[in-house]
């Protein structure tokens, strides 16, 4: 298992945000997080991130127990996420956002680069090229010089993607990734997924969608106020009773 | 290797020559020394580019910094050890040029400590400070950062305001020239002016260098994230609170550095250097300067400073600085800077101001 979760609990005051959650996710597959407002979703991205700590349960990744970690270093075991609400790095360019997200993969510290020493420039061209590439694979290639907050919201998201993959994570974790797009943009991310997905990487996805969520994932977790209300493959999460009632029932109707 | 990033330098140094040449040739080199005073703040400018600009974090203690830097040089070459000459310690350290030997103006001799260890242990005591008030304080955010940081900028003058060994409100004066090499010295002797320009041009060309390999860089770039969005940064593997620690460590050491050769050009410091007015006024200055825009900063630290020295401001001059905030803050989009920082800015100055009155009532008392 590339990730496994275990009895997951995490308080907001009186509010049982995420109540004793265990699930895991293969290597190589996508795995979907569906459910209403409010039920988690986003607190538990934000739990296996680092971004935020359970009370308690513990939080496998490659068998390395990630739960006490600090994010950053989290990130650098080979996690990477996207936000709900795109979080981009508005006063750089879209070039420089994918770039910076190679931080993990690269090396050049303080003293290195104040003296900036000639293993530097290699790295400095090997990140500038490999993001490049990312920009390509997502075609946003024409717009590296553009400062990111000058793109439209459906671009937007593909940066903070591109960011994401900069790292070559194994595990990357999409938080609404439709959320604001067109039916045309939204093919375009499942086309992207699935692309990612045949890269190699696992893939854990939040998502409104259920639609997009149902032609592209390969497992389905459905969580409702903090607690799993069930899960399996998508044509079975689409039969299920509580689950219609709950949640798909409303959105269908 | 990327080589455009040096390019301004060069024609940076052709002006500098060339201000020299003018002031040479027609008679006005008398100029020449507050350019230089003005090189050394801008050492504090630069630092606080890096660290306001780039990482986005704010500093309202860093004259606190450039204090330490001229009061621990100070200190340690105006110390007289005299009385303990004649013993083996003594005699080994003055053969490892740890201590030498000078003459003061009225002919008394005088055992003190040598310009370069003064200068190598005022950086070790900023780097050992900056990391203690660091680590605590680049937690806060926003108007709490800027809160605790012109505490720290308080204390300092508290401090060297009431001890006996910093001359209280005196300050630290007959401090010696700063040998750099045999030929080379730090001195404010009208003699050296020349020589003195192009030293003091020098070390601001070293620091420029140093801030644009920095932001040309994996961790100019990380700096630029955490500015942008620190849980962004974080996500993606950034370690925010070590580079904002860093960043802050090496401004202080910037502004360290100038208070240093400030306090050997001058002969001295006083504790007016360390005032929350003096930190106020670097802020403003890399406001004007345009935040990230280390080019900018230089310019505008180098001019706002030289006028200030020629009293081109007069009586106003902190009307003025206080001044240039506000216009800053009101009219400038916020673009450069982050929404948080505005009323970080304008919450610190706010408090400050009132601060700031008082202690000008007291130290105009003071003069009295
Ligand atoms: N930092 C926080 N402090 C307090 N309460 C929080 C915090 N983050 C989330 N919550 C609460 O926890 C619950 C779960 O929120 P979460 O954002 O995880 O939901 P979600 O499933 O992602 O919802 P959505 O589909 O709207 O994004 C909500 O009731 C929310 O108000
Ligand atoms: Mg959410």
């Amino acid at each position: 298992m590339l990730l496994n979760i275990q009895k997951l609990n995490r308080f907001f005051g009186g509010l049982h945000a995420v109540n004793d959650i265990s699930f895991s996710v293969r290597q190589g597959i996508i795995k979907a997080v569906i459910g209403p407002n409010g039920a988690g979703k986003t607190t538990l991205f934000n739990l296996i991130t680092g971004n935020l700590k359970p009370d308690s349960g513990d939080i496998f990744f490659k068998d390395h127990r990630i739960t006490p970690l600090k994010e950053h270093r989290i990130a650098a075991l080979g996690i990477s996420r996207t936000f709900q609400t795109t979080k981009l790095f508005s006063h750089m360019t879209v070039c420089r956002n994918v770039m910076v997200g190679r931080h993990i993969r690269t090396k050049a510290g303080f003293i290195s680069s104040i003296l900036n020493l000639p293993f530097t420039w290699k790295e400095e061209k090997e990140i500038r090229l490999k993001s490049l590439e990312i920009l390509r694979s997502l075609e946003l290639a024409d717009c590296e010089d553009e400062d990111a907050h000058n793109l439209s919201f459906g671009k937007q998201r593909l940066v903070e993607i591109a960011r994401a993959l900069a790292a070559e994570p194994e595990l990357l974790l999409l938080d609404e990734p439709a959320a604001g797009l067109n039916i045309h943009e939204t093919e375009k991310l499942a086309e992207i997924i699935l692309q990612i997905k045949n890269r190699g990487i696992t893939i854990l996805l939040v998502e409104h969608d259920i639609s997009l969520v149902m032609g592209i994932s390969d497992e389905v977790f459905v969580l409702d106020r903090g607690k799993m209300l069930a899960e399996g493959k998508p044509e079975d999460i689409q039969k299920n009773r509580d689950v219609i009632n709950t949640y798909l029932g409303e959105g269908d109707a | 290797m990327d080589v455009k990033r040096y390019r301004p330098i060069a024609v940076l140094l052709i002006i500098i020559v060339f201000i020299q040449l003018i002031c040479t040739f027609t008679g006005t080199e008398f100029f020449l020394t507050q350019i230089i005073m003005a090189a050394y703040f801008s050492l504090v400018i630069l630092g606080l580019c890096l660290l306001m600009g780039h990482a986005g974090q704010i500093s309202l203690g860093h004259a606190g910094f450039f204090a330490i830097g001229g009061y621990t040089s100070a200190t340690l070459t105006t110390i007289n050890l005299i009385d303990i000459a004649d013993s083996g310690v003594a005699g080994f350290l003055k053969g490892a040029g740890i201590l030498f030997l000078r003459k003061d103006i009225y002919g008394e001799e005088i055992l003190s400590f040598s310009p370069w260890v003064a200068f190598i242990a005022a950086l070790v005591v900023t780097i050992l400070i900056a990391f203690l008030i660091g680590i605590p304080v680049l937690r806060l955010k926003g108007h709490y950062l800027a809160m605790a940081t012109l505490g720290f900028g308080m204390i300092i003058t508290t401090i060297v305001r009431g001890t006996r060994i910093f001359g209280e409100a005196d300050g630290i004066s007959s401090v010696p020239a700063f040998d750099l090499l045999p030929v080379l010295r730090v001195t404010g002797k009208s003699i050296y002016r020349i020589e003195n320009y192009y030293i003091a041009w020098f070390i601001v060309i070293i620091a420029l260098i140093i801030s644009l390999n920095l932001i040309n860089s994996r961790v100019g770039r990380a700096l630029r994230a955490i500015h942008g969005s620190e849980e962004a940064a974080r996500a993606i593997g950034i370690d925010t609170a070590r580079y904002k620690l860093y960043t802050f460590v090496l401004s202080a050491v910037f502004a360290a550095a100038g208070g240093v050769f400030l306090t050997h050009y001058n002969g001295g410091i006083g504790p007016s250097q360390s005032s929350v007015m003096k930190s106020v006024r670097y802020v403003a200055i890399v406001a004007v300067g345009g935040m990230d825009n280390i080019w900018g900063c230089l310019f505008m630290g180098i001019l706002l400073n030289f006028l200030t020295l020629r009293g081109f401001f007069g009586t106003l001059e902190e009307v003025v600085f206080g001044g240039i905030l506000i216009v800053f803050m009101l009219f400038f989009p916020r673009g450069i800077l982050k929404p948080g920082m505005i009323t970080s800015f304008r919450n610190a100055i706010r408090k400050c101001g009132l601060k700031l009155f008082r202690m000008r009532g007291k130290s105009k008392q003071n003069a009295a």
